[in-house]
């Protein structure tokens, strides 16, 4: 597909949307939204992280999550990997790295908060809102319960309450959005000892984890991760192995979500408004050829009948004549007799007279 | 003695035929895993997890029942706007296939979204119009509004509704024109729903292109649906129809199975088009590939052949079996994009199976359409012209 085309249709496509829902669709343009100027983020160092948990304690705190089922002071449980769920923001898991053995690695994971968020791109009741903070917070007040959201998800973190029958809500982080509203810090950021977990400007992250990479390069991966995967995310991470071996994607690929539909969305009014004026051309046509079949045929017909008539015409004359002749010549014939048989009775009369004045 | 007889010629006196009997049975445990779904929870009920959001009630019921409900549009066009008026009598039945099919489809979606008295929220408390799903919705919604009124002559003929029937009738053309719109948005809607996760659907079924799949594909089902439906409603309800109906039955074999034929060779170049255009040759090498190459032509390549040999040979039977074969590639395509080959990163652990229940609750909400349907078609002039109305259409 080549640009000018996808351009052309996203002007289209953004002339179309934006008359009928008066919104822009600036997916549909060739503008590049590198995320909210001055918003906040957390740079995550992999290298600093010794997997104590303290986070994941202190976020089921301040988010008021259920007990776990096993204590935050277990590290037995980093046996297995685990996942977010409805009742877990964030988890941390040990990798067993073979570049780097006898020396478990740890990754933090919870919402990497998208500059521009597949959850909030799939929402149909836009129940996913991106903040100008940084956060990507979540109304549960509109939401239906679709779950295109954890569809959506490149990083596999919407979860969802399963258990509930009738109000199920998603549950993910928050970047404790409410807490940096009151002007405190994220609670798994506040709990870490190690410094692992940097929270501020995601400019000032960006440059912060450029400065590390310049300074120690034996130590880390020459990557921020999050800088630009999906368009860029407000988590960022450091590492120093690289990025899949502590199970992270690395062919999710830098365009943002939006992007990959915005071609499915620009089709969306030129099919609204090309394909009826499409149908109703197509249906003219036909109707216009069952006209001319049907002209063709009353005038076939017509023709037909008009010939058939002149035929039959020309016959019911021919046979008049015919009879005319025949009656002419039978009168004719009639005639003759009549006056052969007149002129022979004469004859016989006129012999009788002979005979009686001879008597 | 009289009694019997009349009972005997009309079978719904006979409640227990075996047919009746395997449906209540179905109807009675879908009454009870839906008393399950709404009081535990889907948890109750679903092998749903956070990482497959999504089951067989969306790949199924929602997909599959979506394409497989193309019939509606696809005859109409062909009859009210391309003129092929020799397949009139397909239409009715197709209509009413459709209209029961999006309104499964709807029914089917109570159950699988969390809140569903919240499913108008998208079009009345807050619009998400960046969302493949709200396009979705808007034209299930309004599509299954505009099926509504153009079955809505069938049972208005019933009713003795005339003026209003004929009402309707004149709106027809104006319909079946939205019809198409509508379902050319929402059928391609369904596969560019996808589109948001190119990290989660295996390449082979991944393509930019998933939204003209679905399409044409829905173009594909409702043609072999109105085959296959056609020939089991003249084995079950023969004596519904008019001779009229009973004529055209082979007509509207042959040519739809030769539009199918057609639309399935063009599926097929498409299809190969796309693995081309992401250079995803080298995937048909893997045991995804072996499962792609099934589908591609077992599924879409030799019903494609087979369809065109029964044309050429005016063989019924081969048209009605493809018709079947056809169908199944279809609701394999719909699995393969929405479960098969979606999540195909994660380990087997983390993957989707399907829990008795939730194939329960789907076979439960067929067997609503099929007594749906019978109750329709053996009361409303479906299969037959109204004697009032015969030569009005």
């Amino acid at each position: 597909m080549s640009i000018s085309r996808r351009k052309f249709l996203g002007w289209l496509g953004t002339a179309g949307l934006s008359v009928t829902l008066g919104r822009s669709a600036h997916s549909a343009t060739n503008k590049h939204f590198s995320g909210y100027p001055d918003s906040n983020g957390v740079l995550f160092d992999g290298t600093h992280c010794i997997g104590c948990r303290k986070c994941e304690a202190s976020c089921n705190k301040v988010n008021e999550l259920p007990a776990p089922d096993r204590p935050f002071d277990d590290l037995a449980v980093l046996e297995k990997n685990r996942r977010t769920h409805s009742g877990t923001f964030t988890v941390v898991n040990r990798y067993a790295v073979a570049s780097a053995p006898g020396k478990p690695l740890y990754r933090k994971i919870q919402c990497n908060h998208c500059l521009e968020p597949a959850c909030a791109s799939a929402c149909f009741v836009r129940a996913f809102v991106k903040t100008e903070t940084g956060a990507v917070t979540y109304d549960e007040s509109v939401c239906v319960g679709c779950r295109y959201c954890m569809i959506a998800c490149p990083f596999e973190i919407p979860t969802y309450e399963y258990g509930e029958a009738l109000t199920p809500r998603i549950r993910k982080c928050t970047l404790c959005h409410p807490r940096i509203e009151k002007g405190l810090l994220p609670g798994c950021v506040e709990a870490c000892p190690t410094e692992a977990l940097v929270y501020g400007k995601r400019d000032d992250l960006i440059r912060l984890a450029r400065q590390r990479i310049f300074r120690f390069p034996d130590r880390y991966v020459d990557h921020i991760y999050g800088e630009h995967e999906m368009g860029g995310t407000s988590w960022l991470y450091l590492s120093g192995v690289p990025f899949r071996d502590l199970a992270m994607r690395e062919d999710l690929g830098n365009l943002p979500a939006p992007s990959l539909t915005k071609g499915a969305l620009s089709g969306v009014a030129i099919v609204a408004g090309m394909w009826p004026v499409l149908l109703t051309g197509v249906y003219a046509i036909s109707k216009r050829k069952d006209k001319i079949a049907e002209t063709e045929k009353s005038e076939a017909v017509a023709a037909a009948r008009e010939h058939a008539d002149a035929e039959t015409k020309a016959a019911v004359e021919k046979a008049l004549a015919q009879a005319k002749k025949e009656k002419a010549k039978e009168i004719e014939l009639l005639v003759k007799k009549a006056l052969e048989e007149a002129a022979a009775a004469q004859k016989e009369a006129a012999a009788k007279s002979e005979t009686e004045e001879d008597a | 003695m009289r009694e019997e007889t009349v009972k005997a010629d009309n079978h719904y006196f006979r409640p227990f035929t075996p047919f009746n009997i395997v449906a209540g049975i179905i109807v009675v445990i879908g009454l009870l895993l839906t008393v399950l779904r709404f009081t535990r929870g889907l948890a109750s009920v679903t092998n749903l997890s956070d990482y497959t959001p999504w089951g067989i009630w969306i790949g199924f019921d929602l997909l599959v029942g979506v394409a497989l409900a193309a019939g509606g549009f696809v005859t109409s066009a062909a009859v009210y706007i391309f003129g092929l008026k020799k397949y009139h009598s397909a239409v009715r039945p197709a209509i009413l296939t459709g209209f029961l099919g999006y309104a499964l489809v709807v029914l089917a979606l109570h159950y699988d979204v969390g809140r569903p008295w919240r499913l108008p929220y998208p079009f009345f408390v807050q619009q998400g119009t960046t969302s493949l799903l709200f396009e979705v919705g808007a034209c299930v919604a309004l599509y299954l509004t505009v099926l509504f009124i153009e079955f809505s002559p069938a049972a208005m003929e019933w009713l003795g509704l005339k003026r209003a029937r004929n009402l309707v009738v004149r709106l027809t053309l104006l319909l079946t024109i939205f019809g198409v719109v509508l379902s050319t948005l929402h059928q391609s809607s369904l596969g560019a729903l996808f589109l948001i996760a190119p990290s989660k659907v295996h390449p082979l079924w991944y393509s930019a292109y998933l939204p003209v799949y679905f399409f044409v594909s829905s173009i594909i089902a409702g043609l072999s649906m109105v085959i296959f439906e056609s020939s089991l409603s003249h084995r079950y309800f023969k004596d519904k129809m008019d001779p009229e109906h009973l004529a055209d039955k082979d007509n509207v074999a042959l040519g739809f199975g030769k539009a199918a034929a057609l639309t399935l060779a063009g599926y097929f170049t498409i299809k190969v088009i796309g693995i081309a255009a992401d250079n995803n040759w080298h995937y048909l090498a893997t045991g995804y590939g072996a499962w792609y190459l099934v589908e591609l032509l077992g599924f879409v390549a030799l019903p494609c052949f087979l369809y065109a040999v029964g044309v050429r040979d005016k063989n019924l039977t081969l048209i009605k079996w493809t018709a079947v074969l056809t169908i199944v590639g279809i609701i394999i395509n719909r699995f393969n994009v929405s479960m098969i080959a979606f999540n195909y990163h994660l380990p087997a652990g983390e993957r989707y199976f399907p829990s008795w229940m939730e194939i329960g609750i789907s076979i439960f909400i067929v067997t609503i359409g099929l007594l749906v349907f019978r109750f329709i078609v053996t009361r409303m002039p479906i299969f037959c012209a109204h004697p009032e109305y015969k030569n009005t259409h």
